[in-house]
């Protein structure tokens, strides 16, 4: 399985792209879904397209707001940055996630074998 | 949470924003691609390999898009605008089809709609009035001698207004009113006006507010105290323009001056709760001390105290009524008091409970076969387009995506019918509210409120789904290969989608069946009623209320009577008149009993005769067949020997020898000698049977007001202004009275009757046409589709009558089946109904032959066409035509 690509979980994906769009600043939706690629080594099954769902929602709960602009291939562009609210909600999320690896993780170590007395 | 309110109305925004959104969308893809193209370009790919790379990454654009839709908008509403938008559009290609639907769903549902309107008014809502759950309606277990016997006296309704332990107060009315009992006069020609004397709490009891001025006070019903009355609001439109500065002014009733004290709401028609179909114009007091040596002439009505349940009620009237004293002054007259006590409620309306449960029934068993005939049509439908629907599953729309657009098409269409059917149960409501005439409680009330637009909706959508689910289930479970294939007809989904409509048209037929059964039970019924021997003659006579003066002196009274007559006789065109206190199917009266003299009577045996005083002539007037003896004369003078004359029923139980004329009977104060037998009128109601009535003569005894009762050789109503004008010069105060056909009078007691039959007559014929529509389509479906068949039939020798013979007898088959189902069912429904019948038995021999003749002629006009046009089949043309 792990020679697969990895399918995204419901949510990770708004995640991804609020981490990135707080590290790299406005990006449009090509560099984004770029971006996301370069970052996860080409490990994250990813439809370039699918970002678009991602991008929608999370400007529709406000946590991103968008405008067109122009890429440095002088090209029109919709460039997405990420809101207060949206960076409030990425340091939440991003604790979630990590205490919820954590356990994960955790649980995933518990030594196999049947259950002793 | 503010996330998701914000999404939710992004959402909501994004819907309605669709297409600016997708353009938006697009230009974005697009630039996306154009970066990628140009990225892959610099890496070194050719052109057609870089846009290739860029597609393969994006991952597909009509997908983007559509989960960018998802995303943002409101995808279950897209779909359902998708199948709204497809839905109006496969229905305007079938614009016929659309129409038909939507008609007799129209007529379904509107028939539903109007009955769920009258039943909710007369049997769910409560009555009109303040806590209706409180009144009781107190009366006397019912027995044959009329209104004296469901009353009481007004030292009786005193006694136990004090002494009852349950109830917070009692009121009553005067239960002898007879219609146009007042003339309002001082503008211009008398009016007549119909008043009612209620005890002076009555209003307080039922909780009434005036919608002007006040209720009545305690002095209002106190002896000699200046006249006041409240008058009905209806009234107030209509004879004093709704004048707004009434209250305090005083109006001229019987030439008395009575000051109006108040006004009563609207929502108050006294008619409509105690004697439907009668309007009452106007109330004032009652004063009892006026009243105390009149007898039993108060109805009674309670409001039980908070908590008091009836049966405690019941328990307590049971020890206070033995006590009341007919006449506080006579102590013998102590101990004849019962009572029942009967919610309000249930006095109003109770009896109607089964009729209308059996409209109710009715309408529902329309509401089923609409349902079927549309099942039945949606399967021809979905016949001829389950190619259309394998095409779309073959493009990967999922079972329940198709069951879904069809659910959309059947609520599309019970909707469209709702509506019609809302603008026909308006118009059938407003129609019946405005039925004066029909002698049912509360009708003027009947209107579609909240609740039965409520009630539309529940069956609009129960309807599409019963319609909608049987299609539905069929089209989506039918193979896609088959289908794709063009299952030709003559092929076996053909047979087996035939057996599912033959079974729905069966059922139709049974349910129409049961429909006319009701119908023709409930016709025959009516006509029974019309048939019954009334023991008068309704034709050709006619009644106007007379107003006179007599001072209180009898023999004055006699005077102005015979004047009266012999003026009226002298008319052209009247052939006899007579005059009677009170006309059959109204109001009456008892004096109590009157037995042979000399004789003991066992309680309850010797029941008290309803009791009319009459002037020589009326009989003749009436029709009324004198039996034995003579009719009075002007020479039974008041010093004379008191006269009576008696019915059939009295004269055979107190004399049963049968001879009754020329006997002494004794008639509690005086002896009274029987000078006449005459034939039992149906005093009370056309269908009961006649209990005991006494003729006294206007000679002798005074009359409680005057009917003038007109025998005429033309019709009635051309004679009414020579009637009035010569009552006009006879008593100028004469109040322009309506001259009444009796046969009205006696149209009016048949009238609920009437009204149910009718009613169900037209739902009965409803379900025959849509019973027939049922077969014809089934009928001429098969027909087409076994085109192929036929002409092999007749190029192997089958005549043309063999083959229009065939399709005739698969069409009686269908009808024969839903027949016996149908009258199976039938006898059950006619034994359910059977307490709504008169004079025939549930199982009426005539009514289910009829019904079968019926049934069984329009199945057979309906497969006659299809089955003329398989006879013109020509071999060689149907052989070629595939």
């Amino acid at each position: 399985m792990s020679k697969e690509k990895l399918d995204l979980l419901q949510g990770t994906l708004d995640l991804m792209v609020l981490r990135t769009l707080a590290t790299m600043g406005p990006l449009h939706g090509y560099g984004l879904a770029r971006r996301i690629e370069q970052v996860s080594g080409d490990q994250v099954l990813l439809n370039q397209g699918t970002i678009y769902a991602s991008l929608v929602r999370l400007q529709q709960r406000g946590l991103i707001a968008a405008r067109w602009g122009t890429s440095d291939g002088g090209r029109r562009a919709k460039f997405y940055s990420i809101t207060r609210r949206g960076a409030k909600r990425l340091a939440e999320e991003a604790e979630n996630w990590q205490r919820l690896s954590a356990v994960i993780d955790r649980v995933l170590a518990l030594p196999e074998g049947g259950p002793t007395r | 949470m503010i996330e998701f309110i914000r999404e939710g109305l992004e959402r909501f925004r994004s819907f309605f924003k669709k297409r600016e959104l997708d353009r938006d969308f697009e230009s974005e893809v697009s630039s996306h691609l154009e970066m990628a193209v140009e990225e892959n370009l610099k890496r070194g790919m050719s052109a057609e390999e870089a846009r290739r790379e860029a597609l393969i990454s994006f991952g597909g654009v009509e997908q983007a898009k559509e989960r960018h839709r998802d995303a943002r908008g409101l995808p279950f509403l897209d779909s359902v605008q998708q199948d709204l938008r497809h839905t109006v559009r496969s229905l305007k290609r079938d614009r016929g089809f659309a129409i038909v639907a939507v008609l007799i769903l129209g007529v379904g549902i509107g028939a539903n709609t109007a009955v769920f309107s009258v039943v909710n008014t007369l049997l769910l809502r409560p009555l009109p009035l303040e806590n209706p759950q409180q009144l009781v309606w107190i009366a006397p277990p019912p027995t044959k001698c009329g209104f004296s016997c469901e009353t009481y006296s007004a030292d009786a309704f005193e006694e136990f207004q004090a002494q009852n332990l349950s109830f917070q107060d009692v009121a009553g009315y005067f239960a002898f009113s007879t219609e146009d009992n007042f003339r309002l006069m001082g503008r211009g020609e008398p009016v007549p006006a119909t008043g009612i004397y209620v005890t002076r709490t009555f209003f307080q009891v039922l909780g009434v507010k005036p919608s002007l001025g006040r209720l009545f006070a305690p002095e209002d019903a106190r002896k000699g105290s200046r006249p006041v009355a409240l008058l009905a609001n209806a009234y107030w439109k209509r004879q004093f323009d709704a004048d707004p500065k009434i209250v305090g002014k005083a109006i001229d009733l019987n030439g008395q001056p009575v000051t109006v004290v108040g006004v009563l709401p609207p929502s108050f028609d006294f008619g409509a709760v105690f004697s439907p179909g009668e309007k009452v114009d106007l109330c004032a007091p009652m004063i009892l001390d006026d009243a105390r040596e009149w007898g039993n002439i108060l109805t009674m009505i309670g409001r039980l105290k908070p908590g008091v349940s009836l049966p405690q009620a019941q328990a307590d009237v049971n020890l206070v009524m033995p006590q009341l004293y007919f006449n506080t002054k006579r102590p013998n007259s102590k101990g004849y008091y019962k009572a029942t006590l009967t919610p309000l409620k249930t006095y109003v309306t109770g009896r109607l409970r089964g009729p209308l449960m059996m409209l109710w029934g009715a309408v529902g068993a329309i509401l089923l076969i609409v349902c079927v005939n549309l099942s039945n049509l949606l399967l021809a439908r979905a016949a001829t387009r389950s190619k259309e629907f394998a095409l779309r599953s073959a493009l990967g729309a999922g079972r329940l995506r198709l069951v879904r657009q069809l659910l959309t098409e059947s609520l599309v269409l019970s909707g469209a019918g709702a509506v019609v059917g809302l603008g026909l149960a308006a118009a059938i409501t407003s129609f019946v509210a405005h039925q004066g005439a029909i002698a049912l409680p509360l009708l003027a009330n009947v209107r579609v409120d909240g609740t039965a637009l409520g009630w539309t909706l529940l069956v609009a959508v129960a309807v599409a789904v019963l319609f909608g689910v049987v299609p539905g289930l069929k089209v989506s479970a039918g193979n896609l290969h088959d289908s794709l294939k063009d299952a030709g007809p003559g092929m076996s989904e053909g047979k087996k989608h035939e057996r599912v409509r033959a079974a729905l048209v069966v059922s139709e037929v049974a349910l129409a069946c049961v429909l006319l059964v009701g119908a023709g039970l409930l016709l025959r019924s009516f006509l029974r009623v019309l048939d019954v021997d009334l023991g008068f003659q309704p034709a050709r006579s006619a009644a106007i209320k007379v107003d006179y003066d007599d001072g209180g002196s009898r023999a004055k009274g006699t005077v102005i009577f015979r004047e009266i007559l012999n003026r009226i006789e002298a008319i052209p065109g009247v052939e006899t008149a007579g005059m009677v206190d009170f006309l059959p199917l109204g109001r009456n009266r008892s004096w109590g009993p009157l037995r042979v003299k000399g004789k003991d009577y066992r309680e309850g045996e010797a029941p008290n005769p309803l009791v009319y005083v009459v002037t020589p002539g009326f009989f003749r007037a009436m029709g009324i067949r004198l039996l034995a003896g003579r009719d009075f004369s002007w020479d039974d003078a008041a010093k004379n020997q008191g006269v009576i004359v008696i019915n059939e029923a009295a004269a055979r139980a107190l004399w049963p020898d049968g001879n009754a004329v020329g006997k002494i009977a004794d008639g509690g104060h005086r002896d009274l000698l029987v000078i006449g037998v005459v034939s039992d009128v149906r005093e009370t109601s056309v269908e009961g049977s006649p209990g005991w009535q006494v003729y006294y003569s206007a000679t002798q005894a005074s009359p409680e007001g005057a009917e003038l009762v007109v025998r005429t050789k033309l019709p009635p109503q051309t004679l009414a202004p020579a009637v009035l004008r010569t009552l006009r010069e006879l008593n100028p105060k004469q109040p322009a009275a309506a001259f009444e056909p009796i046969q009205q009078i006696v149209d009016h007691a048949v009238s609920p009757r009437r009204f149910f039959m009718l009613l169900v007559l037209s739902f009965g014929l409803f379900g025959l046409i849509l019973a027939s529509l049922g077969i014809y389509g089934v009928i001429s479906y098969s027909v087409t589709r076994r085109r192929q068949e036929i002409g092999i039939r007749m190029a192997l020798g089958a005549s043309p009558s063999n083959v229009q013979l065939m399709v005739i007898r698969a069409t009686l088959r269908l009808a024969l089946a839903g027949i016996c189902l149908g009258v199976l069912a039938s006898l059950a429904v006619a034994r359910f109904i059977a307490s709504l019948l008169f004079g025939i038995a549930p199982a009426d021999p005539l009514t289910f032959a009829a019904t079968l003749i019926v049934l069984g002629s329009v199945a057979l006009a309906a497969g006659y066409l299809p089955a003329r046009r398989a006879a013109k089949v020509q071999p060689m043309s149907a052989l070629r035509a595939n």
